[in-house]
């Protein structure tokens, strides 16, 4: 493949591809993302190979893996195009019926989406509610590229904007349009996109760096691996038009050690855009240099820290620096550095494509444009959402969530992962954007919305990311090495049932110090989790401390199982299933729990027929005492 | 050097550009506590303590003196409400980390710190880092490193190399705060070095 | 089975060393590439390491016990993954944890006696959608119950 040489060559080779491309020509797709590919999606794929070359179809129609489009609760999704049939939870015995079905221009009925609520199906995909009411600008082309073709990219129009970029408009009109366009980080601190490429462009040094941050630690959240996995050649382009804005000439893509495949898709975009001329040397003729490098993490979460993953590139430990001058100005090996979230690097292309005006159409006051959220926990629809900033959260969770799930009952909705915070019922209205989130508390972050339910304790759920934090913790500053310690010490005095009274007002001088005094932003937004939680749900925290007695029934040594006389049918179904043999029954002996032996595991809570629902969580009182063995028989009726 | 005034504490101080606002202190007299800064080292930020209030409020915020480069016109309180409540706090942890260290009591004493309510964890190295950073910056021997992360952080002699440097050197062994560094190196020699 | 293999293992660190003299920027890079090749790092290989990159053996030992991805000692033919992050902790992946160690035996960040198995534990794969999940070697497990894990285990030789 000799190097394109100019925008005219690009565009003649764009041409090229989408002519021998026939758009009413049969393609089935089938997304290969870490997610599906965990729910079984290659067997699926493979499925569709040796039927399609077992019907001799492998020539007349397409198939293709894809990147994740983000209903992940449905997978292994296949897209059938171009009418763009949606079918879910595909299994590879499925497939000769879709192929032979899809062929013959009709539907697989049994495969396509059901509304839980009205019974209805829905084949095309966009008509999929959860879908419907997203605005999918930059995720949405994930469906239609296999990550390891650059040719699907271009076909789409890829590449449009870096040869605008580059021939119609100089590094200061690139500067101008972003500005223009309010762009803010995508990584959760928000800050104007444009004042930072300013900073690095303006601070004396070379060479100037670009770091693309696909660290990703947020427990929750993989809207970046969703991007970087199917969509690599969206962030490199939006990469070397910023490298172009800034006059930088090197890159840096740091992909966390948990991202394999990211790492694999992302290294083979940057080897075919260079055999295309789309990187390195005089990149399509126009004399502009720029080359990217890939750098892997090795699990740290703290390396995810600007001032640490610039650290870690220079073969150090990712430890953070305790600078107050910013990395824009002397970031990697003291030179001026732009790091970025992967997210804001791809909205790049897209503004240089559209203009800015079309963007800031998009979103609120402060916050244009779209974010790409993940939606996990107790939630119907589990998967990524791509909205416009502002829309509420009770939209994101419901309209296309499709509610909690189980019929359970909201709790709350935790947002910003470990640096954020808990937002409950009443607050679900609150826009989603930069400034909203903030003022209760809890931080938007880098897109991670994780829902609890009434089975959720909220005591048991900061512990959990405070134990988050504390392995994470690098350990330099002794505000956040000691400080989330003792958090954790007393978190877990009270889950156990060892809380005093004085536990809340050290909690909360903790938290103050914290904020106050750590050297970077994990010990700063450390307290957040349990700050929030005490906020809204106290309650719960004084149950555990004054009552001995965890409302949600969770913490293990406040809970006891208990199996209700009247309700048990001695099935012995919990007595099987028990790992440690705790359940005396017999088929007419009502069921008991030796609590001596019982290690709370709930399986018996699981497992009981939801008929009978004999297993009761105790909590706050004592169990109540044995009924005598006679007293166990159950006369049945004959 | 260009010279620079700041206001620390209501009072005009001058200093010189390039200067961190320790530094500018140290030369007036005005008494910053620090546990991990030495004047011949890299300044490190992480005991926390040297904190000072910088900016007019109500925009003002807490940054570490040590590191913090002191400008024309910076105004810095070295004593606020907010600085001493946080030094308070990290004293306890202090405390509960180096129980025995006079200077941590001392300077605990000093801002009434007097309940212990945080469990004593008592690994008395309080991970200032003096002893790592003296052997590599200043004997460039790197015989001591750190290990591990988070509360498992620890100060380690290399005993490949320590086995060599030490026996001869030891300047390191007056740095430490706490004092524990002596009773580590002869620990580790007993067990470790190569005979 | 893992034998003592040092010698063996500081000549294939060595190997991969050949192309990185100097480098000391790359110090992560190259253990990753020792780590994966090895399924360990050799004390020998670590003090190679610091001479060829020309990187103070003290920062080499800093990192290797500071990042999850390293590994002193050997590990098992497979490393099982157990996912604790928050969206698969709020499905139950403490008790996927609890399963995966009662079947194998150890607790996570111990090895079988063979040399089997390996346990770890992650702090977000990003498959939140497939909670609880759990991956061995390469492949990824998810939407896993509690009866699935002896199965799923069993099924490596």
């Amino acid at each position: 493949m000799p190097k394109l040489k100019s925008a005219l060559e690009l565009e003649e080779l764009r041409e090229g591809i989408v002519s021998k491309r026939d758009p009413s020509r049969l393609c089935f797709t089938v997304c290969s993302g870490t997610a599906c590919l965990a729910i079984g999606s290659q067997p699926t794929f493979a499925a569709f190979e040796k039927e399609l070359e077992k019907q001799g179809l492998k020539d007349r129609v397409d198939l293709k893996p894809t990147g994740c489009p983000g209903f992940c609760e449905q997978g292994p999704i296949v897209v059938v195009y171009p009418q763009e049939i949606c079918y879910l939870h595909v299994q590879p015995e499925d497939v000769a019926e879709i192929i032979s079905q899809s062929m013959k221009g009709q539907i697989v009925e049994r495969l396509l989406y059901v509304d839980p609520v009205t019974g209805k199906a829905t084949s095309r995909e966009s008509d999929i509610p959860f879908y419907k009411y997203q605005k999918r600008l930059i995720l949405g082309n994930n469906r239609l590229i296999d990550a390891t073709k650059i040719e699907d990219y271009i076909a789409l129009g890829g590449y449009k904007a870096l040869p605008k970029a580059l021939f119609d408009m100089t590094p200061e009109q690139v500067m101008a349009e972003i500005e223009k366009a309010s762009l803010r980080g995508r990584g959760g601190g928000g800050f104007p996109t444009a004042r930072k490429w300013k900073s690095t462009r303006d601070a004396p040094g070379e060479p100037k760096y670009v770091i693309v941050n696909c660290d990703e630690g947020d427990p929750g959240a993989f809207m970046n691996r969703a991007l970087m996995e199917g969509n690599p050649h969206s962030v490199l382009e939006g990469l070397t038009i910023g490298a172009y804005a800034m006059g930088s000439h090197e890159g840096f893509i740091y992909v966390r050690q948990e991202y394999p495949l990211a790492a694999e898709n992302i290294a083979i975009a940057i080897k075919q855009a260079e055999d295309y001329g789309l990187l390195g040397k005089n990149i399509l003729g126009s004399g502009f240099d720029f080359i990217v490098k890939v750098h892997k993490g090795a699990g740290a979460f703290i390396s995810g820290e600007s001032s640490a993953l610039m650290n870690a590139i220079e073969g150090k430990v990712g430890e953070p620096r305790p600078k107050y001058i910013h990395t824009a100005e002397k970031g990697l090996w003291d030179k001026p550095s732009c790091l970025n979230n992967v997210e804001t690097w791809a909205d790049v292309p897209f503004i240089i494509n559209n203009g800015a005006d079309w963007f800031t159409s998009i979103g609120t006051e402060g916050s244009k444009g779209t974010k790409i959220f993940s939606l996990v926990g107790k939630v119907n629809n589990t998967g990524l959402v791509e909205v416009p900033l502002g829309t509420p959260l009770r939209d994101i969770i419901y309209k296309m969530g499709g509610g909690v799930s189980g019929n359970k009952k909201f709790k709350a909705v935790q947002t910003g992962g470990p640096s954020g915070g808990c937002i409950p019922e009443q607050y679900l209205d609150s826009p989603v954007d930069f400034d909203e989130l903030t003022k209760l508390g809890a931080m938007m972050g880098s897109g991670g919305m994780i829902v609890t339910d009434e089975d959720t304790c909220m005591v048991d759920f900061a512990k959990y990311f405070v134990h988050f934090l504390s392995e994470e913790s690098c350990g330099k500053c002794v505000p956040c090495r000691e400080g989330i310690s003792h958090m954790l010490d007393i978190l877990t005095r009270i889950t156990e049932g060892k809380g005093q009274a004085s536990d809340i007002q050290l909690l909360e001088d903790l938290a103050r110090m914290l904020k106050e005094a750590s050297l970077c932003a994990l010990g700063q937004t450390a307290a957040n989790p349990v700050l929030t939680t005490l906020r809204y749900f106290r309650p719960e925290y004084d149950a555990h401390i004054y009552e001995k007695r965890c409302p949600a029934g969770v913490c293990k040594d406040l809970i006891a199982f208990y199996v209700e006389p009247d309700k048990c049918q001695a099935c012995l179904i919990c007595a099987r299933n028990c790992p440690v043999d705790a359940i005396n029954g017999g088929k007419n002996l009502i069921h008991v729990i030796d609590q001596g032996k019982c290690i709370k595991c709930g399986t018996c809570f699981d497992v009981c027929p939801p008929r009978f629902g004999a297993i009761k969580k105790i909590s706050g009182e004592p169990v109540p005492a044995l009924i005598l063995e006679q007293d166990r028989v159950i006369q049945r009726k004959s | 050097m260009k010279k620079i005034t700041l206001n620390i504490d209501g009072k005009e101080v001058t200093g010189e550009e390039g200067m961190t606002i320790l530094q500018v202190t140290r030369g007036a007299g005005i008494d910053i506590p620090t546990l991990c800064y030495h004047e011949k080292l890299e300044p490190y930020g992480v005991c926390r303590l040297c904190l000072v209030e910088i900016g007019t409020p109500p925009r003002t915020r807490l940054v570490t003196s040590c590191v913090y480069p002191a400008a024309d016109g910076l105004v810095v309180k070295t004593r606020s409400e907010r600085v001493i409540q946080t030094r308070k706090v990290l004293l306890e942890l202090l405390l509960a980390r180096a129980p025995g260290a006079k200077i941590i009591k001392d300077l605990a004493e000093e801002y009434g710190v007097t309940k212990a309510r945080l469990r004593k964890t008592a690994t008395f190295c309080i991970l200032c880092g003096l002893c790592v950073r003296y052997c590599a910056e200043i004997k460039k021997a790197d015989a001591i490193g750190f290990i591990g992360r988070g509360i498992e952080r620890e100060v380690m002699f290399i005993p490949e190399i320590a086995t060599e440097s030490c026996p001869s050197c030891r300047e390191c062994f007056p740095l430490c705060p706490t004092g524990v560094l002596e009773s580590n190196f002869m620990l580790v020699q007993s067990l470790l070095f190569k005979k | 089975m893992v034998t003592d293999n040092s010698e063996a293992d500081v000549k294939k660190i060595n190997q991969i060393l050949a192309g990185y003299k100097g480098e000391s920027n790359l110090l992560i890079q190259v253990l990753l590439e020792i780590q994966k090749e090895l399924r360990w790092l050799p004390k020998e290989g670590l003090i190679r390491i610091s001479q060829e990159l020309n990187v103070p053996l003290r920062q080499v030992y800093h990192a290797v016990t500071f990042y999850k991805a390293f590994s002193l000692v050997p590990k098992g033919k497979y490393t099982v993954t157990v996912c604790v992050g928050t969206a698969c902790h709020v499905r139950g992946s403490p008790r996927i944890l609890d399963r995966v160690a009662q079947t194998l035996g150890i607790n996570p960040g111990d090895t079988t006696p063979d040399f089997k198995f390996s346990l770890e534990t992650v702090n977000c794969l990003g498959c939140c959608a497939m909670g609880p999940v759990m991956v061995v070697g390469d492949v990824y497990h998810g939407k896993l119950s509690l009866d699935q894990v002896p199965r799923i285990l069993d099924s490596y030789d």
